[in-house]
């Protein structure tokens, strides 16, 4: 069984048809990465996963999308259940204004933990984890804006690896980042797949092709070709996704 | 001609802001020097003295002294460190029991010299009197008069400004009052502003949101005054009911009006603080599993804590300086307040209630100066504890 499924996606925002007739699978373990131009609808179908767009008014979604053979979109799932199982990382760095430490440990408080030992276990091993703990052992107490962008971004998806999820959903993780940090952070994606599955959303190419084991192509609204990496990196199927890859539009 | 004018403008609006604040320091500089004129004043009121015989031992007595020898409620020397005999006083309205016209003469030019005649017969009297009436030689004795202490004033708990020979201007009870309506108001206005709030940025659906909002906004609008009148017709005869009390007016009837008050600054700009908190921090919580009510009370309210606290702080100084509906509702006794249940009264109150009968200039007049200093220093200290906090809070996290 693959860790996600989708079946025949259809996504409406009001009136407008925001994802066409959508169905994959993504296998677990791996990262999947996915590109296309801007309003695509990649964020979107990223932010199905963890039905973070339940939030947006007006938006209806036709379809199924299954999370380890269970429909998340059935009636009775709980959603904050579904997102300790389903992590995100944003766009932008996005800590609370806390300290760093109660950053990370936000998800297990939230969850119900209250063992302080294994709270404090937990944070120092998803601070390993994203490869900060050796920058921030220090300052477990100092606040999260203390840090640089690169750093809060290795503490957001510390954070989100905090509570152990299985799935790691990832908007543009870099986007925001410098050089430097882009390249950490996608050191660090290399890392997590031992643990997670991950989705990863990017406007730049050669990190897809960096960091993915399979990468699908969106084009208004519709995807347009899902393969492994190699493939559509090297000899896509369709025109569209060998006129955006070599960057012909986009 | 378009430097000039660019000259021109820039020269105004320099001006304006000197102009302003050089206005403010003038209105905190006279507020000030009027109220620290209080301490130049003496205890007796000016131009008068007490007069006593030339055997009684006692020299000095602070004036809740005097207003107790006056009040008859000191009635033997003995109690005042003097010897064991009763206290008579005489003031210059009693004249006319003690002599008649033709004695007094038809301009009181023989008063004094009757008068220091009547003190030195009685060896326990008292007598007030125009320093100029006393012939030189009486032989008489006087209390010996001071300026009016900051020790009476501040740590008085006495406000009787218009007693005479001397009055009391200890603002103790004007200071509780004061502080007690507000916080009362502030305990009652914080959790339903804060709730008001949160209900409004979070739970309410935009229409409820865009009917309540200018409603809320509204209650800014209304004057005092009508609030004042609203206190007195609903919220008074109903505490009296409820509470079976003798009189409605009462601190706790200044602080509800006072809440009302103060619940649309708190609820608009705490209200604001929270829509403004980013969508990426609410996101990040939804999305490590935190229910919307976990995100509301560990992210939303956190993060917008600095908005919250300053529209507190925005009630706290109406409440604080408020005068109108609080000086309807109060009842108004200068009193040390006991119980919240009670009259009392606070600075403004006070200040609008006596300056207009204060004669200009006098004892009386500078007290309520200092009352306003007093007020000043309040608001001053409530609004460094608001610089000091958000300071901290953007230390902490920028």
């Amino acid at each position: 069984m693959e860790k996600i499924e989708a079946r025949d996606v259809n996504f409406h925002y009001g009136s407008f048809h925001a994802l066409k007739g959508i169905s994959m699978e993504i296998p677990r373990n791996k990262v999947v990465a996915f590109i296309g131009p801007s309003g695509c609808g990649k964020s979107t179908f990223l932010r199905l996963f963890n039905r973070m767009n339940d939030l947006i008014p007006g938006a209806r979604l036709d379809g199924e999308i299954l999370i380890d053979g269970k429909n998340i979109y059935a009636p009775g799932v709980q959603v904050d259940e579904l997102r300790k199982e389903v992590g995100m990382v944003f766009q932008r760095p996005n800590p609370f204004p806390k300290s760093i430490f109660d950053n990370v440990a936000y998800g297990l408080r939230v969850n119900g933990i209250r063992d302080k030992a294994f709270i404090t276990h937990r944070v120092e091993e998803a601070l390993k984890g994203a490869a900060l703990w050796n920058e921030v052992k220090d300052k477990l107490n100092d606040s999260a804006f203390a840090l640089s962008g690169g750093q809060q971004q290795r503490l957001c998806i510390a954070r989100a690896m905090a509570v152990s999820p299985s799935v790691l959903l990832m908007d543009e993780p870099a986007s925001a980042l410098d050089p430097i940090s882009t390249a950490k952070v996608e050191e660090l994606i290399c890392e997590l797949r031992k643990e997670v599955t991950i989705v990863i959303v990017t406007h730049n190419m050669q990190q897809a092709s960096r960091v993915s084991d399979k990468t699908a192509f969106f084009y208004m609204g519709e995807m347009v070709e899902y393969d492994d990496t190699k493939v559509i990196f090297t000899n896509p199927r369709k025109e569209a996704t060998q006129n955006y890859i070599t960057g012909r539009f986009g | 001609m378009k430097r000039f004018l660019e000259k021109a403008v820039r020269w105004l609006l320099t001006a304006s802001g000197f102009v302003t604040s050089i206005v403010i320091l003038l209105i905190i500089g006279f507020l000030f020097t009027e109220g620290a004129g209080l301490f130049r004043e003496p205890v007796i009121e000016e131009g008068y003295v007490l007069a006593l015989n030339s055997e009684n031992p006692v020299r000095e007595l602070n004036a809740a002294e005097i207003k107790a020898v006056f009040d008859e409620d000191v009635t033997n020397w003995k109690e005042l460190g003097g010897a064991d005999m009763p206290i008579s006083t005489f003031r210059l309205e009693d004249a006319d029991e003690h002599f008649s016209e033709e004695q007094l003469g038809a301009q009181y030019e023989n008063a004094g010299a009757l008068i220091s005649g009547l003190v030195a017969a009685n060896p326990g009297m008292v007598a007030f009197v125009p320093e100029s009436m006393i012939p030189e030689d009486s032989g008489l004795n006087f209390i010996k008069d001071s300026s009016i202490s900051p020790g009476e004033v501040f740590g008085g708990s006495e406000w009787f400004p218009t007693a005479t020979p001397a009055p009391l201007f200890g603002m103790l009870p004007l200071l509780l009052g004061t502080l007690w309506v507000s916080l009362f108001a502030i305990l009652f206005a914080l959790p339903f502003g804060i709730s008001i709030a949160v209900y409004m940025s979070e739970v309410a659906s935009p229409r409820i949101r865009n009917f309540l909002k200018p409603v809320i906004e509204l209650l800014n609008g209304i004057p005092s005054v009508v609030y004042g009148f609203f206190g007195l017709i609903v919220i008074v005869p109903m505490l009296q009911r409820v509470f079976g009390l003798p009189v409605g007016e009462s601190g706790l009837a200044g602080s509800l009006v006072l809440a009302i008050m103060a619940l649309p600054t708190i609820v608009t700009v705490a209200e604001d603080a929270m829509r403004n908190c980013p969508r990426t921090l609410r996101e990040a919580s939804l999305a490590l599993g935190a229910t919307k009510w976990q995100t509301i009370y560990k992210v939303v309210i956190p993060s917008s804590m600095s908005g919250i606290a300053s529209g507190v702080v925005l009630g706290i100084g109406r409440a604080v300086g408020e005068t109108m509906a609080v000086l309807m509702v109060t009842g108004n006794a200068a009193v040390m307040p006991h119980s919240i249940l009670e009259p009392l009264r606070t600075i403004p109150a006070t200040i609008a209630a006596e300056l207009g009968e204060a004669p200009a200039g006098g004892a009386h007049y500078q007290s309520l100066f200092l009352l306003g200093v007093i007020l000043f220093f309040i608001t001053f200290l409530i609004n460094l504890c608001v610089e000091f906090i958000s300071a901290r809070n953007k230390a902490k996290y920028n």
